[in-house]
């Protein structure tokens, strides 16, 4: 792999920036694998990334149906952040956010991290005390959480309207300074560059439309290129999982929703922290290239189609109105969909499964952006040691057996 | 958005209505003779297709019945509007 450097951009600047070499190449299948991921998307390349470089696995392919990185990974709105009420939340997405806070130096690669701080606010009494148990909660599992009063909002984000004046006026939020955003497509093409240097194999426009197994053990998959054979099959197909689980004979217990989100026009620089909000409901921040990100809650309907009511934008446009109403001559330049595999417990599956050498990560629902790095690393660990790493034990798809859900639908901040 | 019909009122947009999930499941006669497996089944799992999809809506904001629909998940098309109770339509197209 080439390196970036100060150096290699002037090397490259005598020629003109014409001999960059690719990111990664684009290899034919081969016949098996030690390891074949089903997804090529975030987590599915972070979990490549991690199997080569943790866990000295490199005989690994990639199969992605459409292109890499297409699917939720270029569609989410980038937020990052940890403070998950429960402790197994707390842990997973914590060591989440550490290996993002060294990502860009790791991968070699500008994911553009910034951590601006990510307020929650808080419209209810009800919001309060929840908020300040959270917090409280967030400090006792090592995560950086602060309370902060109506004032103490304005003052960490002036463009906001803390006007008692309306029917859910701003009554505090909790504040993660470490939160913040990140250049989503960066995340996926620095995995993929660092997964391809180390020898796996990111196979593009090759759908699986099979999992075959021989005695209740996976030997490999049918996809349109072939028959592909591997010792393990990992599945992160994120919106499409309940689809690839069938193939294997397994049920899930995931329902696949639309999430909508949506930019403004290019504004100068307004906007400096994340401000989410569950009780009005909208998530906004403001890209380095000046767009008003926004999104909130998934359309009610099962739907594979990437696309929503427009009911659903109006009813987030109606909430910034409420908390921004400087922001209501922004003109909106585009909405879009994505399929989210949202989990009874909105809580994520990364998991061993009753078919040996399976393996599923699913269900992160609206918030698995963030997650990306720690999905990875903890599925490539289960995925090389055939055992769960503590972090990811708890998110076991036996606890909808067991009844150990771990109930985040209050931190997951968006509602389903 | 989508136009759903129904059954009683007719024709309306979306927003009228409320969707309740997967339909056809039935809560067990006896809760207490399943395996946890088979309670979980019935808790949690869910058939989520990319296809057909059996599925009850209320008609919140008219005459709020629920009835059954068969809907396509990729291109939302209403294929079917059936009363709750009556068995699932045949279509041509199974649920994937």
């Amino acid at each position: 792999m080439a390196r970036y450097s100060i150096l290699s951009l002037a090397r490259n600047a005598l020629t003109g920036h014409r001999d960059w070499p690719e990111l990664w190449r684009s290899p034919e299948p081969k016949p098996a694998y030690d390891v074949v991921i089903v997804g090529g998307g975030g987590h599915g390349l972070a979990t490549a990334y991690y199997l080569a470089k943790e866990h000295g696995v490199t005989d690994v392919a990639v199969v992605e149906k459409g292109w890499l990185a297409g699917g939720n990974i270029a569609r989410n709105t980038t937020i990052i952040r940890s403070n998950y009420l429960w402790d197994e939340s707390a842990a997973i997405y914590e060591h989440g956010l550490k290996l993002w806070e060294g990502l860009s130096r790791e991968l070699n690669f500008n994911v553009m991290l910034r951590q601006r701080g990510v307020m929650n606010l808080a419209h209810t009494e009800h919001d309060v005390r929840e908020s300040i148990r959270r917090v409280n909660a967030n400090r006792l599992n090592g995560v950086d959480a602060e309370w902060l009063d109506a004032e103490g909002v304005k003052a960490f984000c002036p463009t906001i309207s803390i006007s008692p004046d309306v029917r859910y006026p701003v009554l505090g939020a909790t504040l993660q300074r470490r939160g913040g955003v990140a250049r989503h497509d960066a995340v996926a093409w620095g995995y993929a560059r660092g997964a391809d240097a180390r020898g796996v194999d990111i196979v593009q426009h090759c759908e699986v439309t099979g999992i075959r197994q021989v005695r209740g053990r996976v030997t490999g998959v049918e996809t349109s290129r072939g028959f592909i054979g591997a010792r393990k099959v990992a599945l992160v197909a994120a919106g499409h999982s309940s689809v690839l689980a069938e193939m294997a004979g397994l049920r899930l217990p995931v329902e696949s929703h639309p999430l909508q989100a949506m930019v403004s026009e290019p504004l100068k620089p307004v906007l400096d922290c994340v401000v989410m909000s569950n009780a009005v409901h909208v998530y906004i921040s403001q890209s380095d290239k000046g767009e008003l990100v926004l999104g909130a809650g998934i359309d009610s309907f099962n739907s594979y189609g990437q696309r929503g009511g427009l009911h659903v934008l109006e009813d987030q446009l109606a909430a910034l109105m409420q908390l921004f109403p400087a922001f209501s001559r922004a003109r909106l330049l585009r909405s879009w969909g994505g399929i989210v595999d949202v989990c009874p417990d909105a809580s994520p599956i990364v998991s061993k499964t009753p078919v040996e050498g399976l393996y599923i990560n699913c269900g992160w629902g609206t918030g698995g952006f963030k997650a990306t790095p720690s999905s990875g690393w903890t599925f490539a660990h289960t995925i090389a040691r055939d055992e769960p790493h503590k972090l990811n034990a708890p998110f076991a798809l036996d606890r909808f057996t067991s009844g150990a859900l771990i109930d985040e639908h209050g931190a997951a901040a968006v509602a389903h | 958005m989508m136009r759903i019909e129904c059954p009683w009122c007719g024709g309306r947009d979306e927003t009228e209505f409320h969707y309740g999930g997967e339909a056809h499941i039935a809560r067990p006669e006896d809760p207490d003779a399943l395996s946890d497996e088979a309670w979980a089944d019935y808790l949690f799992m869910r058939a989520n297709p990319r296809g057909v999809h059996a599925e009850r809506w209320m008609h919140a904001q008219g005459c709020r019945q629920w009835f059954n629909v068969l809907r396509h998940t990729a291109s939302h098309e209403v294929v079917a509007v059936y009363p709750m109770g009556a068995p699932r339509p045949d279509h041509p197209e199974t649920a994937a």
